[in-house]
């Protein structure tokens, strides 16, 4: 298929992999992290691992929408979809999510009106069908979906839409991995970049990442040669002395990023003084809220909300792994407790998350794969023969 | 601070496991390496596995969509409600059909109901899906389909042409088929309460004495072979409820496959098991067969069949076609010294003309389908817990 094979060619894994392991000094560890959810499914769903020496970690970050959002906002959500008269939407992947009481999905079971959409335009054409009734849309998502959702409330203004509201849950990717950089623990060696993302806000945000704390970031694409590839610019960099942001997703993402999106979210949103997320706790100025001009269309001002928070179980190490401190299966409930069935912690709770991608695609021993594709030597035993 | 209180579910799964845990820090503290203890990453992989063979549970207080999704929470369902009440030797090894005798004669036994929507589709339509998929289901259990039941469940206002065209395609599909429909059962419910007509249908067929299939017989060196392109049932629904605005040339490949079936086993293909791929896909087959026989199925993804407009939807949408139902697709499990002949067989017949080789069993790791990616790289392939997509069968 044209614009996806020539992006998972073996081949050229092959040799970008030899290319990658002449750059590994002997004896150096190094650990990159992967920002986005969509890159870490990327890496487990093709193997990508089976290419990169011993010595490359990669560890998967917070990057992942569905996962950062804390249960109480789920509840919440809930809470919303169990007022009279009010159809809720949402993508089909917060469906599942488990809030303190359950899912999307328990709700719609004990009677809710929770509908899937694909797009929040989507959501406004159930509220234009459904006139005696109260249309929410969950937005979720980092500076990839707010535009949707801002271009949504400006059409709903300009045709004077009054049964919509949106729920407001938008987070913004620069705080998250500002968080990461601080925490005393941190055990990086260089990010490979979100690509979603940079299409709306380009690559200059990323400029203090390699200024300020002397990281390199390479801005990725989504196919697995595309992470390979980011994986040889960083180890090129590392290898030359260089910290920079460099753009491998060039066929996407515009260094200066997308301006008319820009633009809509600031003409729709603003940013909250802080916002919790699930695994990381609260973040300053990590989210993005509905302006006081589209108050109407705000469902955190239309309906009051229980708001409580729900702790994150003691026993999860998200954090940890979020950090690279944990690899996914030395958390202490990964897979007993914690499963993609029963979400303990954030990293379970979406295929994009690192524990379920972990669980779901990379739950073997690669060493014993490796060893049993390898050609069994043919030894007979004396006496072991029969006659 | 805000008010604050815990989630009592996740608190609860983590006590429930706490003995686990403990293990885990005891087993990780002593051996943090080293050649003659398992890795500590082969020890979590081991208490997982443990942890999966538990005896399932349904904690859910209500049924969920992701209950008739034919994944993980369907087995939990069916394994901790149906089969931990009804529990008997004819319905424990949970195959398409049960095996009945009579006198001395075997029987096949099974039944499925049918809520497609839309009822109409192209390809097919929910009447000749109703009679195929119960033809199927005999036939891949060796059975030969012989009569067949029909049960409706109509919604008050539904229109009786469109239940004269179910019944024609049901009529055509039985006749195909080679099946009677020789009983039946007819409810109408007040509007609202049912979407438009869901029909149920079971079959018997008779068995040959000398032939015993499973897929608890797979053993290492088999061969996996899948009769044609996988997913067009599947994606052919979705499409057609409009709501993804995509658009491509698919028609279902609902068919029935007794004289597939027949053409493989009259071949003497050294055939162990045969499923007919519905919902849940290729996939599920496979983890059942890697659970039931304990052993390891392991498939190389380019080697399995699927059309270009079922894969591009499938990139579009985040899917992975092994998921995504057929309707006439069978997966067989052959000895591996016969894998030439099963295959000359299935593409000797039109249904089977695309049949493919699509992997393996070898031994290791036992449980578990593994999948080597066009790109090169090894994961594995997971039951799904549920179908975030609406029902498609």
């Amino acid at each position: 298929m044209r614009f996806v094979d020539e992006y998972r060619d073996a081949d050229k894994a092959r040799a970008l992999s030899a290319k990658i392991v002449g750059l590994c000094e002997p004896g150096r560890q190094y650990k990159f992290m992967e920002v986005c959810g969509g890159h870490t499914h990327t890496i487990y769903k093709h193997g990508l691992e089976d290419y990169l020496p011993e010595s490359i970690t990669l560890v998967h970050g917070p990057g992942c929408p569905v996962c950062v959002i804390p249960m109480g906002r789920v509840d919440d959500a809930i809470a919303l979809a169990e007022q009279p008269d009010v159809i809720m939407t949402s993508f089909g992947d917060m469906m599942r999510v488990p809030g303190g009481r359950g899912s999307f999905f328990d709700s719609k079971a004990a009677g809710t009106d929770i509908r899937m959409v694909y797009s929040p335009l989507d959501a406004l054409k159930i509220a234009r069908q459904n006139p005696d009734k109260h249309v929410v849309f969950m937005a979720i998502g980092f500076e990839t979906t707010a535009p949707s959702t801002a271009m949504t409330a400006l059409r709903a203004e300009a045709e004077g839409i009054e049964n919509f509201s949106i729920f407001c849950n938008h987070v913004t990717i620069i705080p998250a991995i500002k968080a990461i950089l601080d925490s005393p623990d941190l055990r990086l060696d260089g990010f490979i970049g979100p690509g979603h993302v940079s299409t709306v806000i380009g690559c200059r945000p990323y400029e203090f990442i390699a200024a300020e704390y002397d990281k390199p970031l390479v801005t990725a694409g989504f196919e697995p040669l595309d992470i390979l590839q980011s994986v040889y610019m960083l180890l090129l960099q590392l290898s030359e002395g260089r910290s920079e942001v460099e753009n491998q997703y060039g066929r996407v993402v515009p260094w200066d990023g997308n301006m008319v999106a820009l633009r809509a979210v600031e003409q729709v949103m603003e940013l909250r003084p802080y916002f919790e997320w699930r695994g990381l706790g609260f973040i300053s100025h990590s989210a993005l809220r509905m302006k006081e001009h589209f108050a109407r269309y705000d469902a955190e001002r239309h309906f009051s909300l229980p708001g409580v928070r729900v702790a994150d179980p003691k026993a999860c190490q998200c954090g940890e792994v979020l950090k690279g401190v944990l690899k996914p299966w030395e958390c202490k409930v990964f897979g007993t407790a914690c499963t993609p069935e029963t979400p303990i912690g954030t990293c379970m709770v979406s295929s994009e998350g690192a524990c379920a991608a972990y669980y779901n695609f990379g739950r073997f021993s690669r060493e014993r794969v490796r060893q049993a594709s390898q050609p069994q030597p043919v030894t007979i035993e004396a006496g072991a023969r029969k006659a | 601070m805000t008010e604050q209180r815990q989630a009592n579910w996740a608190e609860e799964a983590v006590r429930e496991h706490a003995e686990d845990a403990a293990v885990h820090d005891h087993e990780l503290a002593q051996y943090p390496s080293g050649a003659d203890h398992p890795s500590r990453e082969q020890q979590v992989l081991d208490r997982i596995e443990k942890a999966r063979a538990r005896k399932p549970k349904v904690k859910e207080e209500r049924i969920t969509l992701a209950h008739g999704a034919g994944g993980k929470a369907t087995q939990s369902l069916v394994e901790a409600i149906f089969l931990d009440s009804f529990r008997n030797p004819l319905l424990e090894p949970l195959e398409d059909a049960a095996t009945v005798t009579a006198n001395g004669t075997r029987l096949a036994f099974t039944t499925d109901s049918f809520v497609v929507s839309p009822l109409f589709f192209p390809g097919g339509d929910i009447g000749d899906l109703a009679i195929n998929g119960t033809v199927n289901d005999l036939a891949v259990s060796g059975a030969t389909p012989m009569s067949l039941s029909a049960g409706f469940i109509l919604e008050e206002g539904f229109p009786v042409a469109d239940l004269r065209r179910i019944v024609a395609s049901m009529k055509a599909a039985a006749e195909a088929a080679g099946v009677q429909i020789v009983t039946g059962d007819t409810k109408v419910v007040e509007r609202g309460k049912a979407d438009g007509c869901y029909i149920n249908t079971a079959g018997v067929g008779l068995l040959d004495p000398g032939r015993e299939l499973g897929i608890a017989t797979a053993r290492p060196g088999d061969a996996v072979i899948v009769s044609g392109p996988v997913g067009e049932h599947g994606m052919t629904i979705m499409l057609e409820r409009g709501e993804l605005d995509i658009e491509a040339e698919l028609v279902s490949d609902t068919a029935p496959l007794h004289e597939l079936v027949a053409t493989l086993l009259e071949a003497d293909s050294g055939v162990r098991a045969m499923r007919d791929a519905t919902r849940g896909g290729v996939a599920t087959i496979l983890n059942e067969v890697a659970q039931a026989a304990g052993v390891a199925v392991v498939v190389n993804e380019s080697d399995v069949p699927v059309r270009a407009e079922v894969r591009g939807a499938c990139e579009l949408l985040g899917i992975d076609p092994l998921y995504v139902a057929c309707e006439g697709r069978l997966v067989t499990i052959v000895d591996g010294s016969r894998t030439d002949e099963a295959l000359a067989a299935l593409r000797s017949h039109p249904l089977g003309a695309e049949a493919a080789v699509i992997g393996r069993i070898a031994d290791d790791p036992p449980g578990l389908v593994l999948l080597n990616t066009g790109f090169g790289g090894t994961r594995i392939v997971d039951l799904l817990v549920g179908d975030p997509l609406p029902r498609i069968c």
